[in-house]
């Protein structure tokens, strides 16, 4: 079996501002939905207090809420989780809020509730400066693994290649949180783990296609770099789908069995790797090319021979 | 050319062999057990003897168990069922702990792997499963540093006063004010021996002159950075270990009990469900006091409108009575060594026996033969808010340091107290700042969804892979559940704790080390289809594809190690099963896989093709 079969290399090279202006429009649509509806933070970086219990049988929401706001929380949001025998309520922290004791009152007054009896499935309490930290460490995460590709990139390669790899993939970043902020999914821990995870991931794509770069304009010295180009990517696309439906075909696993816990951090890895595969090949590639990458950049000069024989 | 010598083969036949053996434990199971530690930091418990003793009692009892085991600090005995299980706590709690009030061992519920004995000699343990996969309580406790600061120098106030009037120092008043404690005096003579005597009795404080008017002199003192990191250790450390005493009297088989950065305490508690009574045992920042009563005739009235004298403070007796304590601490419970209950030896009523240390006993005895006739309080501090538990009158000198609290006590309430201050005072109060409860039956559902996912991703890829690479991409998806052999085995070695996080780290992992099979794979189809002979092929597809899996490996651990770094809790979780999983990947990947092609073809004289799938030329078409 093989999927490929391809005789001659695709002139992608051909359709670079194309590929360039697609990346821009949704890059830029991201960025408006991020800017007008902004992140659904989850309790961790909020702070606040969340409780999810289980009922036998379906209950009432109604009663529930005005149980809730009669035994003094009004902003309570009470909401299913998964079935409609899960419920899940979640609390802003407020400064007039004793902490200590708000899960233990919530769980008081759901078991106060005429209905079916709940059971307690997981509470989460985050005081507010653990929020705080949590997001400045996850922008320092973030940054860390930037400034580590780049050098690392820009020591293997060039700069050129570091400076294109990380723009091409920032983008995927920057979709995935568009995706987030347009369906106003949760975004928690676990999925700030998965975006890293993307970036890291997506970033061996454009690697991949890098090293073929290299090896050509070693190799061929009659192709220009666009053609180069064009050869590089023909000849890793192969791999490229196959590795990347490989790891979706995983992630897809985590989205059919992994249940609630896992789902949006399965949602963050398919949005990435269906975005990394675009952006690494059919944005990196365009970049590197506007910035001027050519044969001279990795093929030495012989000048350290030639002295050695004279 | 495609052959491994042969140490190399066996080097890897052992670490796969390592990796199977560590790996194992994680398939036997847990049984109900019963664990027995020491309740006490002074109860040192012997694990020969105790063994014995444990298995002499439940064999009075006719109970089976299915083996004992015992390490340095606890004893777990194993059993077949947990009627078995709950049956044998009740007889071993009768047995070992006579006296239910005051117990010299914890008995508490666990579960033990199931794995044969000789897995565990070498140390061969399943992974520990954190609190999302077994059910439990998390909470991290942020140490108030600014209260114990403000705590110490109270303190210290109180020594400066004691040390001035020791060197016949005449001061005007010593106070503090905010972060400094300031002392007073009417000329600058007394000042340079007040310096003198603090100089030369502590090195703690840094001193300073301030003056306002050429009539009020003033030095102010305040801790030292050397002396506050010194604090904040010792505040730390002290809270952690008065931790552990509470949480020993929960009855807690594993309980975690960690620092995190300068000022945070990790508490996990596997298994707990009764938040509430963590919460309470936990949140409790009870300290004792100890305050001289101010009685002098009108003062008391005057308070109650609203106008408390300079130097008291208004506080109310069990019971309401109202009450107005010197600022002045005569005594704090860091001086306590022991709290137990019991009974007034006159009047039988419940009462509190404490013992206190060399240093209090002296100001113990000291203040009480000044103040004969006096009332003393016993303040009770717990949340921010004093209770006065007894005032009594001071009859006689005390020395001994034995002390009894008596009077409007039941014996409930006498226990209570007894156990918070024996638990140790707080150096320092702590404030929940993070909460996570999981019920049992969510953890049980986290685990089988982690595992479905992993099993059925993994199945899903191998079929894919044997189908489109044949022979080649069954090698390959032999060699990844090497690579999840391997991982498990190195998270078990180190017994990591794994999370939901982490088990779905390790699904990514697979899902992305698939990868450099693929690399390889289409490197070796290519290097056929450029018309390579097969073992030149194998051989070049390894070499050529090495270097590009290594690239692309880096960058993923770049945002591994960033994870790592940045991350807490399930993030971490996450981060250590994906940078492990990587590195494993590398070798079971590219050594693992290329060891079973190496046996399957290196050997043949005569390859005539690789069964590695239809190799389609262009121009063939």
């Amino acid at each position: 079996m093989e999927f490929f079969r391809i005789k001659k290399d695709i002139p992608f090279m051909r359709h670079a501002l194309v590929f360039n202006v697609i990346s821009l429009i949704t890059f830029l649509l991201a960025v408006f939905f991020l800017a007008t509806r902004g992140l659904h933070l989850s309790v961790e970086f909020t702070g606040g207090t969340l409780v999810e219990v289980t009922y036998a049988e379906a209950p009432q929401l109604e009663p529930i809420r005005e149980a809730l706001a009669a035994s003094g929380y009004p902003d309570a949001q009470v909401q299913n989780f998964g079935s409609a025998r899960d419920l899940l309520v979640r609390l802003p922290n407020r400064d007039d809020l004793d902490t200590n004791g708000v899960s233990e009152k919530v769980m008081g007054t759901l078991k106060g509730v005429t209905g079916p009896v709940p059971e307690l499935r997981r509470v989460e309490f985050v005081g507010p400066q653990v929020g705080k930290e949590l997001a400045s460490d996850g922008a320092m995460a973030l940054l860390l693994v930037i400034v580590g590709i780049v050098v690392y990139l820009a020591l293997r390669f060039e700069w050129r290649f570091a400076v294109s790899a990380i723009i091409a993939n920032l983008h995927d970043v920057i979709i995935i949180l568009g995706f987030f902020a347009f369906f106003q999914w949760e975004f928690s821990l676990p999925v700030l783990a998965a975006v890293l995870a993307v970036l890291g991931y997506s970033v061996n794509e454009s690697v991949v296609v890098f090293d073929r770069v290299r090896e050509t304009f070693k190799k061929k010295r009659n192709l220009t770099t666009p053609q180069v180009l064009d050869h590089a990517i023909t000849s890793t696309i192969s791999r490229t789908i196959i590795t990347h439906g490989s790891t979706q075909v995983m992630v897809l696993s985590m989205l059919l069995f992994g249940g609630e816990t896992l789902h949006y951090f399965a949602m963050a890895l398919t949005i990435g790797i269906c975005f990394g595969i675009y952006s690494s090949v059919l944005v990196a590639s365009p970049l590197v090319m506007w910035l001027g990458a050519s044969r001279e950049q990795f093929v030495k000069p012989k000048k350290e021979k030639e002295e050695a024989v004279v | 050319m495609n052959r491994y010598p042969l140490w190399k083969n066996l080097l890897i036949g052992l670490v796969l062999l390592w990796g199977l053996i560590y790996t194992l434990p994680n398939f036997y199971g847990e049984v109900p057990a019963v664990q027995v530690s020491s309740a006490k930091a002074t109860f040192k418990l012997d694990p020969a003897a105790a063994t014995d003793r444990i298995a002499g009692v439940l064999k009075e009892a006719g109970i089976d168990n299915a083996g004992i085991f015992s390490d340095a600090t606890s004893v777990r005995a194993r059993f077949a069922n947990t009627d078995l299980q709950l049956r044998a706590k009740d007889a071993i709690e009768r047995a070992l702990n006579p006296n239910a009030q005051d117990p010299s061992y914890v008995v508490a519920l666990n579960l033990l792997s199931a794995s044969p004995a000789w897995l565990t000699a070498i140390h061969a343990l399943p992974m520990y499963l954190g609190l999302d996969l077994r059910g439990g309580v998390h909470f991290l406790l942020q140490v108030d540093m600014p209260g114990a600061l403000t705590k110490r120098l109270d303190a210290t106030t109180g020594d400066l006063r004691t040390l001035m009037r020791d060197k016949n120092v005449r001061h005007a008043g010593i106070t503090r004010e905010g972060n400094t404690v300031v002392v007073r005096f009417r000329d600058a003579d007394q000042r340079e021996a007040a310096r003198r005597a603090i100089q030369s009795s502590t090195s703690d404080l840094q001193l300073a002159d301030r003056d306002d008017t050429a009539d009020d002199l003033k030095l102010v003192a305040t801790l030292t950075a050397q002396a506050q990191k010194t604090m904040r250790d010792f505040a730390i450390k002290q809270n952690i270990s008065t931790l552990h005493n509470r949480i020993n009297e929960l009855g807690v088989a594993e309980p975690v009990i960690q620092q995190q950065g300068a000022d945070r305490i990790v508490v996990q508690l596997p298994g707990v469900q009764d938040v509430a009574k963590a919460k309470d045992i936990l949140g409790r920042t009870a300290t004792l006091e100890v305050r001289m009563v101010d009685d002098t005739p009108g003062l008391l009235e005057q308070a109650l409108t609203g106008n408390v004298p300079f130097g008291t403070e208004l506080f109310k007796e069990r019971g309401g009575a109202p009450l107005l304590l010197k600022k002045q601490v005569v005594l704090t419970g860091d001086r306590l060594t022991d709290a137990q209950p019991g009974f007034d030896g006159q009047t039988n009523e419940p009462a509190v026996h404490l013992t206190l240390d060399a240093a209090g006993a002296r100001i113990f005895r000291d203040v009480t033969r000044e103040s004969i006739g006096k009332r003393m309080a016993i303040l009770l501090i717990e949340k921010g808010k004093g209770e006065v538990v007894t005032a009594p009158v001071i009859r006689s000198e005390i020395g001994g340091g034995r002390v009894q609290i008596s009077g409007r006590m039941t014996t409930t309430e006498a226990n209570d107290v007894a156990l918070l201050l024996r638990a140790g005072s707080l150096a320092a109060p702590m404030e929940i700042i993070e909460e996570r409860t999981v019920g049992p039956s969510l953890g049980a559902e986290n685990i089988a969804k982690g595992f479905h996912s992993t099993l059925w991703g993994f199945v899903a890829i191998a079929i894919f892979m044997t189908a489109y690479y044949m022979l080649f991409g069954l090698v390959s998806s032999i060699a990844l559940a090497a690579n999840l052999l391997l991982l498990v085995a190195l998270l078990s070695l180190l017994q990591a704790t794994l999370t939901l996080p982490g088990i779905a780290a390790m699904a990514l992992t697979l899902g992305m080390a698939i990868d450099a099979n693929v690399l390889i794979n289409e490197r070796i189809r290519e290097e056929l289809r450029n018309g390579a002979t097969p073992q030149a092929a194998i051989a070049a597809g390894y070499d050529r594809a090495f270097d590009t899996i290594l690239d692309s490996n880096i960058t993923t651990l770049i945002a591994g190690i960033a994870l790592l770094v940045f991350g807490s809790g399930p993030v971490r979780g996450f981060a250590v099963v994906h940078c492990l999983g990587i590195l494993t990947s590398m070798f079971s990947a590219i050594l693992v896989s290329r060891m079973m092609i190496n046996f399957l073809y290196g050997r043949r004289r005569k390859v005539e093709s690789l069964a590695i799938g239809q190799i389609w030329k262009p121009g063939s078409n």
